[in-house]
């Protein structure tokens, strides 16, 4: 009796060591992979150029692979990945899709025609909560969605060559 | 006159329902907004945060409670459509059970310990 109860405690020791040990090499910034293999729901949202509302289903219609690129003038990074935008917009098979995260919207014209239109077509989220919908946390961010509005991938943060070459592996 | 004080009851009462019903909606707000974990922001909830994500998400908390949604099929929208992650208090399942069960079966263990030990007991 006596010596059962220093092993049992010197165990649960161990045992918490490891548990611990395990959950220290776990990253602790979230991996946003929730959102993968899921459809997205459909939403309404005004138009960049016009003050109409389109919805979300009549944007995923052709057969090709669709970029939902969440930015805002006022994001430093947005300026970075533009260029990668404005090199993937070239490609026939590629529609990008733009959504304005809660800019002024002439700076967001400002910055559309200083940088160029990358974006076949641009849809305004004026107090975020589509970005909330879609799964995403913030600006930039990128899902790469199929015509079944299917999420393939998600590049949050700007993207770059790396990520190019994602976009671009996917398309074949 | 009666009928200018029937009119008056009949306002005050129509808005103080509106008040009600606003003052019940914000604290549901802020009683999920303190489980709601901001995830671009270090160790805050959404309801301490007043960033962007922290600012919409509320907004869409708010929304869903107009919807008429319950408080748990809130939790389950956003674990949808972030993880379990995003909740502070993480719901009982194959993952979480060990955490829940813990403090319970070292509550007993610390019990049988002490029966086992005490003289008391044995008398």
């Amino acid at each position: 009796m006596n010596k059962t109860l220093p092993i049992s405690i010197l165990i649960f020791l161990v045992f918490c060591f490891f548990v611990f040990l395990k959950g220290l090499s776990n990253t602790n910034n979230y991996i946003p992979n929730e959102s993968l293999g899921k459809k997205i729901s459909s939403f309404n949202a005004k138009n960049f150029f016009n003050k109409q509302e389109t919805n979300s289903d009549e944007l995923f219609i052709e057969k090709k692979i669709y970029l939902l690129n969440i930015w805002a003038s006022w994001c430093v990074p947005c300026r970075n990945e533009h260029k990668i935008l404005m090199q993937l917009s070239q490609n026939d098979s590629i529609k990008i899709i733009g959504l304005n995260y809660k800019d002024n919207l002439d700076n967001a014209k400002k910055f559309i025609n200083d940088m160029g239109n990358p974006y076949s077509k641009i849809l305004r989220d004026q107090d975020g909560t589509i970005s909330i919908d879609l799964g995403a946390y913030g600006v930039p961010e990128t899902l790469v969605i199929d015509n079944n509005k299917i999420i393939l991938k998600k590049f949050v943060g700007p993207l770059n060559n790396q990520s190019l070459k994602e976009i671009k592996s996917l398309i074949r | 006159m009666n009928f200018y004080k029937i009119v008056t009851v009949i306002i005050f009462f129509f808005f103080s329902q509106i008040v009600n019903a606003q003052d019940s909606n914000s604290k549901l707000i802020n009683k999920i907004s303190k489980n709601i974990r901001c995830l671009v922001c270090q160790g805050q909830s959404i309801y301490d945060s007043q960033s962007d994500f922290a600012i919409s998400l509320k907004l869409i908390i708010n929304k869903k409670i107009e919807e008429n949604y319950t408080e748990e099929q809130i939790y389950d929208y956003l674990i949808n459509q972030y993880g379990e992650w995003i909740l502070y208090d993480p719901k009982f399942n194959k993952n979480t059970f060990f955490l829940w069960l813990l403090p319970i079966l070292v509550f007993f263990g610390g019990g049988w310990i002490i029966f086992k030990k005490t003289k008391f007991f044995k008398l």
